[in-house]
């Protein structure tokens, strides 16, 4: 392999890391219109009146827009593919506010001061209604988030409106009670887990104006150019064909940038005025007007026999969606979907439960997915029935995880194609001195050090449903360009893309020029999320890399006069295969494209997988707790990586170690809070802490590659799966350190202090 | 009213806005290097120097740079790449939008610490948030980079 498995620096590294001018608003249009949104001081409100005459009197505003200004169509923000799942609960602007912070008018003027200035003219009037805050009360709840009768479902989601019931979901195999009451031992947690924020640095931005052809041209910091045309061009009532859609450089993403949170703003003014506009999301608006992970109750039921087997799962879920039900369905279904096939010495097992609507900011997507919720909930239950059985932790899981080549109850027709979990657990007990530190010791002080442990798995992209394509041409000069619609937010994707491409033709990364993303110019990709990008659109590289070589072997042989049989190309030259002739591909390139060939090549390929091959990792963490005042400081976390053939081990390194310290974060720090009337209160860096550098202790990495048979090279998905084993496994560290389960997140030394104090 | 800047060796007069803030200042003059990430002094995305201090420009009132010397990572190119190029070979650059922030503060470290450890680097940093790498490559880049052991 001359690029597979390489620690290639990221192509776009140097350019971004010293300041170069490659993100949305360094590329807006001199003198675009400031659009800023007023939005609703209530969680539940009618507006009653509206007044916008004086806003639009002041010099420099340019328009002011209510929901009176806008199509009376609903639709959803979230990126997915068509037919979106999620319901198509929202207008642009809506007569109803469902959360402190639903917008209200778009002010577009020439600066942000006449904006501002402009935003303060405006008069409304609101009959406030109660609202629904607690999402353990919404479903029956007497008000109503959604009172509207123009909710629309591509399909049944489960959506139970009147009821504040977004989506239900049930997915079962077997007689989960029957198999229950036949087990010997029984263990039930109901586990909560917060609503987290992204929290990417590059809060949302984008800027529009009309072209040349007076189409629609939308330049956005998102993870999904083509959906968001769709989402355009169904909200605004304009054919996708006029609208084109444009990604920069992405500061970050994590999810938060898989829906379509800011651009049909400046949009909306742009085909208004005719005229460019920008919007730029403060950090407060990024925090409260945005979305979130998903808050949910998970309660678990594990049934065992005396050998320690798993013979029953059952989780039964609650899901928080906001006041709008993007990914709601989604997110929720997935809880279940990547941990129930785990432990696959079970007879039944089942997965049920809703998301429902409530008064406050929408949830949306957010690494991890539902995994992570359904991760946390799952592992604490099997840590707990390792101490009930009195079994070591790491041993339960060798005898009940579901190995390479085994079947599961959910999926008892795709076997596992490739896992190497249980060689990660090995090798993380080993890394971190498991044997020696399980479960815990004195660290004197009046402090104890304890280990914890949790395994998870994620997807790789979503089996038989999404597709990516890719293109990748020869171009005159002998290098290529490679095409694609997926979207580097960071993570080094278009890098390793171009090492793939690079080692199927046998050529080095830098004649790979990678161009993402433009819907006008890219092949069709979803964008990156649901961790597809380097297994799907992954493959889609490998294949339309493949079908090129072909045509260069086919059109060198052609210029040799020798059948494609007896010629070879060794990334440099198609010579014969007796030596007599070659020609580079220089010359084959200038022959094709300019001159005699008449034909320049181009190897395209769409790739969808009628599977997704879960990665996995193995996490343990050591942790310190402070007995007297509850405090819980991380020492070490080891996390033992299965993501198959690791493509790029430099990249995919951080990627796994920025996922733990996010998945840190929530089980430690961060948390989305409200007050009693729904206003967000951690609506900055002061009040909602993201793990700083003096937070992290060590954090360790390990690869255990496996093979997976269907990917890139064997490749499968990292993205995601690394953001799910430190809250399971920290909670688990401090239960060994003091005897308190922490079953609500994040584990504060308040809940450790008061668990102590319960437990006197 | 009017400054007197230097910016990056620079000398220019500037017309600002009494209340404006130097980053929004930098960034309408063109030097696009300067984010703002968190609009509570949190972040440390928006770091310059001011008279070779690293500054929170965010926080920084424009009219306060009048007579002073600004340095942006536009000005350090040389010094800032040569930092960059230990980030990239880690594989921690990732997403790219607090990096001049925080090239800037560590080459400010650079000429502040005579003798960094790990645990004064991480002090030195710690308003520099980053949420893609976990710090953890980072600062085996810096660490690398200063030749600390």
């Amino acid at each position: 392999m001359r690029s597979i498995g390489k620690g290639i620096p990221k192509l776009d590294g140097i350019a971004i890391a010293t300041g170069k001018p490659v993100y949305t608003e360094d590329l807006a249009v001199p003198g675009a219109l400031t659009v800023k949104i007023l939005r609703s001081p209530h969680a539940f409100a009618k507006i009653t009146s509206i007044d916008v005459s004086g806003a639009e009197k002041l010099a420099g505003v340019e328009c002011v827009l209510t929901y009176k200004d806008v199509p009376g169509i609903r639709f959803t923000t979230a990126g997915q593919s068509y037919p979106e799942p999620s319901p198509y609960d929202r207008l642009i602007l809506d007569q109803v506010v469902r959360y402190v912070g639903d917008e209200v008018a778009v002010i577009a003027a020439v600066d942000e001061k006449t904006a501002l200035k402009a935003m303060g003219l405006i008069k409304v009037e609101y009959e406030v209604w109660d609202p629904v805050l607690d999402f353990e009360q919404a479903a029956g709840h007497p008000s109503v988030v959604h009172p509207e009768d123009d909710l629309h479902c591509n399909y049944d989601i489960g959506l139970d409106r009147e009821k504040n019931i977004a989506s239900t979901h049930l997915t079962e195999a077997g007689d989960v009670e029957e198999e229950l009451r036949q087990c010997a031992v029984i263990v039930e947690e109901t586990c909560y887990t917060q609503a987290q924020a992204q929290a990417m640095m590059e809060t949302y931005r984008a800027f529009s104006y009309l072209d040349h052809a007076d189409r629609l041209t939308v330049v956005s910091s998102t993870q999904i150019p083509f959906h968001v045309r769709r989402i355009l061009s169904r909200a605004l009532q304009i054919p996708a064909g006029r609208i084109r859609v444009i990604k920069p450089r992405i500061g970050g993403g994590f999810g938060g940038k898989q829906t379509a949170v800011a651009e049909i703003f400046p949009a909306l003014v742009t085909l208004k005025t005719g005229k460019p506009a920008k919007i730029v999301y403060e950090r407060k608006e990024t925090f409260t007007c945005s979305n979130s992970r998903h808050a949910m109750r998970l309660k678990v039921r594990l049934g065992a026999d005396r050998e320690g087997y798993i013979r029953a799962v059952d989780i039964q879920g609650l899901s928080d969606t906001g006041a709008y039900g993007e990914h709601a369905p989604t997110v929720f279904s997935v809880a279940g979907e990547k941990t129930l096939p785990l432990y696959n010495k079970t007879n039944a097992v089942r997965y049920t439960g809703h998301a429902v609507y409530t008064n406050k900011m929408p949830a949306g997507a957010l690494r991890g997915y539902g995994a992570t919720q359904g991760t946390f909930a799952l592992e604490t239950a099997v840590n707990k029935l390792a101490a009930k059985l009195n079994l070591d932790p790491a041993e339960i899981r060798l005898r009940n995880l579901i190995r390479e080549g085994e079947t599961s109850l959910l999926h008892s027709d795709h076997p596992l194609g490739s896992s190497s979990l249980h060689r990660c657990i090995e090798k993380g007990k080993e890394m971190i001195g498991w044997d020696e530190k399980y479960p815990r010791r004195d660290a004197g002080n009046n402090k104890v050090r304890a280990v914890g442990m949790a395994v998870t798995m994620q997807g790789s992209g979503i089996a038989g449903l999404e597709t990516a394509s890719a293109e990748i041409r020869l171009n005159d000069d002998g290098a290529f360009s490679l095409l694609i619609g997926s979207t580097d937010m960071g993570t080094g994707s278009d890098t390793i893309l171009a090492q793939m491409a690079a080692e199927v033709l046998s050529t080095e990364v830098e004649n790979i020029i990678v161009h993402a993303a433009d819907t006008d110019v890219s092949p069709y990709d979803p964008g990156s999320y649901a961790s597809s990008t380097t297994y799907v659109t992954g493959m889609a590289v490998v294949k339309a890399a493949e079908d090129l070589k072909q045509q260069i072997i086919r059109s060198g042989a052609g210029l040799l006069n020798a059948p494609p049989e007896a010629v070879a190309f060794d990334g440099e030259t198609v010579s014969t295969k007796d030596g007599e002739q070659s020609i580079s591909l220089k010359k084959l390139a200038e022959l094709l494209v300019l001159g005699a060939g008449k034909h320049q090549l181009a190897g395209i390929a769409t790739y969808g997988s009628p599977v997704s091959p879960p990665p996995f990792v193995a996490g343990f963490a050591e942790v310190e707790v402070d007995r007297e005042t509850g405090k819980v400081d991380l020492i070490d976390f080891v996390a033992v990586v299965d993501c198959g053939t690791v493509i790029n081990p430099n990249l995919a390194g951080v990627q796994a170690e920025g996922g733990i310290v996010q998945g840190v974060g929530m089980a430690l720090f961060e948390e989305v809070r409200y007050d009693h009337r729904g206003n967000l209160q951690t609506n900055s860096f002061m009040q909602y802490k993201i793990p700083c550098r003096k937070d992290i202790g060590g954090i360790r990495v390990a690869f255990e590659e496996s093979f997976e048979p269907t990917g890139p090279f064997g490749a499968k998905s990292i993205g995601e799966v690394v953001t799910n084993t430190p809250a399971p496994a920290i909670v688990d560290a401090v239960y060994n350190a003091v005897g308190v389960r922490i079953t609500r997140l994040p584990v504060t030394p308040e809940k450790v202090f008061m668990g102590m104090r319960s437990l006197l | 009213m009017q400054i007197e800047v230097t910016i990056n060796n620079k000398k220019t007069t500037l017309e600002i806005e009494k209340d404006e803030l130097l980053a929004d200042t930098l960034r309408a003059n063109g030097w696009l290097s300067i984010r703002k990430g968190c609009d509570s002094s949190s972040c440390g995305l928006c770091t310059v120097w001011m008279d070779g201090k690293p500054v929170l420009s965010c926080s920084v009132f424009s009219f306060r740079a009048h007579g002073k010397s600004i340095t942006t990572i536009e000005g350090v190119r040389g010094e800032a790449g040569e930092l960059a190029r230990f980030l990239a070979a880690e594989g921690a650059d990732q997403c790219g939008f607090c990096s001049p922030g925080l090239l800037m503060t560590v080459l400010a470290m650079k000429r502040e610490l005579p003798d960094p450890t790990e645990e004064t680097i991480k002090h030195y940093l710690t308003g520099n948030l980053c949420r893609c790498t976990g710090y953890i490559g980072q600062l085996r880049a810096i660490k690398k980079y200063l030749g600390v052991a």
